[in-house]
């Protein structure tokens, strides 16, 4: 498990592994902001929360569509498959590789990009709780919808249109926890609904994605 | 322990290709599987290895035992021929590469990339991978494509190693290894199309 960890890790820090791409994404978004709303710092950092938090799924979705597709496309999948290491923990070792190369380092990024969006001072600490607890189920969500259309040609827009709408809710309780945050409301609730999220996509979704995963392969 | 199939039907896409296939591999043992293109040699070997589950029939014997090749090779085009290779010997429970290594004279491309490998390099690269695993039963569809005589020669004496020691091998392919092997020729056991019905009957 340690080495198809490994080999992910170094596969997406080498040349041409796709590493940086979704954080290029997220800091694009965030600069372009304040150009395409304007000056008002105000408005700015009412919106920040949300505009960070949708940067970061947005990013989080363009690298999903290389997550299985490459194992497919080289036959590692199909010797994965027949290796000592069962399916299910196959999917969630990638999920992890996923998320320790492009989770994290928006985890990382948001708060240095909330200052360019002007932030509120108390939303830096949610921002980055919330984005730490969210982007996980996000990697794992994104795992499923990339078992599930592994070996389609061109799968990436089927992909989006089937992860969109299973990543509204950790969207609408993750960017609720940091616009509380940010605004000095309590953040009990979305914050236990997100991490409940969380929780229960880790808990359930490998075991989704390698049923899935097993169909795909046949 | 020996690999047994008992009246075996597959299907690829829905569509049956081979019925009443049995064959009894014992350790020790190559079997060379024969027959012409699109018959479901691919198939076959893909339900023996378990990737995907027979219409009809029974396979003993394979659980955890096998080992399979594919047409592609697994390789990552950003890693190099050791990383590869080590790779997959941990993924198998961590055994040396040096024995894999020599036994296809990829010591000199070790440190490699397997990106800019030949053809020939990256099938003996990836039948090098069949060393390191450790697991008993060889499966193989066309190890030799893309393979020259001597390469040839090298695989048919790692084929050769492995049964000395034991392990067994079932292997797809068309040319001749020079291995004490029996044959199976799977042509006759080409599945029937399904039988008119009543209702094809009136359709048509």
């Amino acid at each position: 498990m340690i080495a198809l960890l490994m080999r992910d890790l170094k596969l997406a820090l080498r040349a041409g592994g796709g590493f940086g791409l979704g954080l290029a994404f997220f800091l694009i978004v965030t600069v372009l902001v304040p150009f395409s709303v304007g000056p008002q710092s105000a408005l700015l950092g009412k919106i920040a929360p949300g505009v960070l938090w949708l940067g970061a799924l947005l990013a989080c979705l363009l690298s999903l569509d290389r997550l299985l597709a490459l194992d497919w496309e080289d036959g590692s999948l199909d010797l994965l498959a027949t290796a000592p290491l069962p399916l299910e923990s196959t999917v969630t070792i990638k999920a992890l590789a996923h998320w320790l190369t492009t989770g994290l380092p928006l985890v990382l990024a948001a708060p240095v990009l909330g200052v360019l969006l002007n932030l509120p001072g108390p939303g830096y600490l949610w921002l980055v709780v919330s984005l730490l607890l969210g982007t996980p189920a996000l990697s794992v969500i994104g795992t499923f919808g990339a078992a599930l259309t592994v070996g389609l040609k061109r799968g990436g827009l089927l992909l989006s249109l089937l992860v969109l709408p299973l990543y509204v809710p950790t969207l609408i309780f993750g960017a609720e926890v940091a616009r509380r945050g940010a605004e000095g409301f309590a953040v009990q609730m979305p914050l236990l609904m997100l991490a409940g999220i969380s929780a229960a996509s880790i808990a359930l979704l490998p075991f989704a994605s390698a049923a899935v995963l097993r169909v795909n392969l046949r | 322990m020996s690999l047994k199939v008992t009246d075996l039907s597959i299907a690829r896409g829905g569509v049956p290709v081979l019925e009443g296939v049995a064959f009894t591999l014992a350790d020790g043992c190559a079997l060379i599987l024969r027959g012409p293109n699109g018959i479901g040699k691919t198939t076959l070997l893909r339900t023996v290895a378990g990737l995907q589950p027979p219409l009809k029939g029974a396979i003993e014997g394979a659980e955890d035992r096998i080992a399979y090749a594919a047409h592609a090779d697994g390789l990552k085009p950003t890693l190099t021929v050791a990383e590869n290779l080590t790779f997959w010997a941990s993924v198998f429970g961590a055994r040396g590469i040096d024995a894999a290594l020599a036994a296809y004279q990829l010591e000199p491309l070790k440190d490699r990339h397997a990106g800019n490998l030949s053809a020939g390099q990256k099938r003996r690269l990836g039948l090098a991978r069949m060393l390191v695993t450790g697991r008993p039963v060889w499966v193989m569809d066309e190890p030799t494509v893309s393979l020259d005589k001597e390469a040839v020669a090298m695989f048919a004496d790692a084929v050769r190693g492995h049964l000395a020691n034991g392990g067994s091998a079932l292997i797809a392919t068309h040319i001749d290894l020079g291995l004490d092997a029996e044959v199976l020729d799977v042509g006759p056991h080409k599945a029937k199309p399904a039988a008119l019905d009543d209702f094809d009957g009136d359709f048509l």
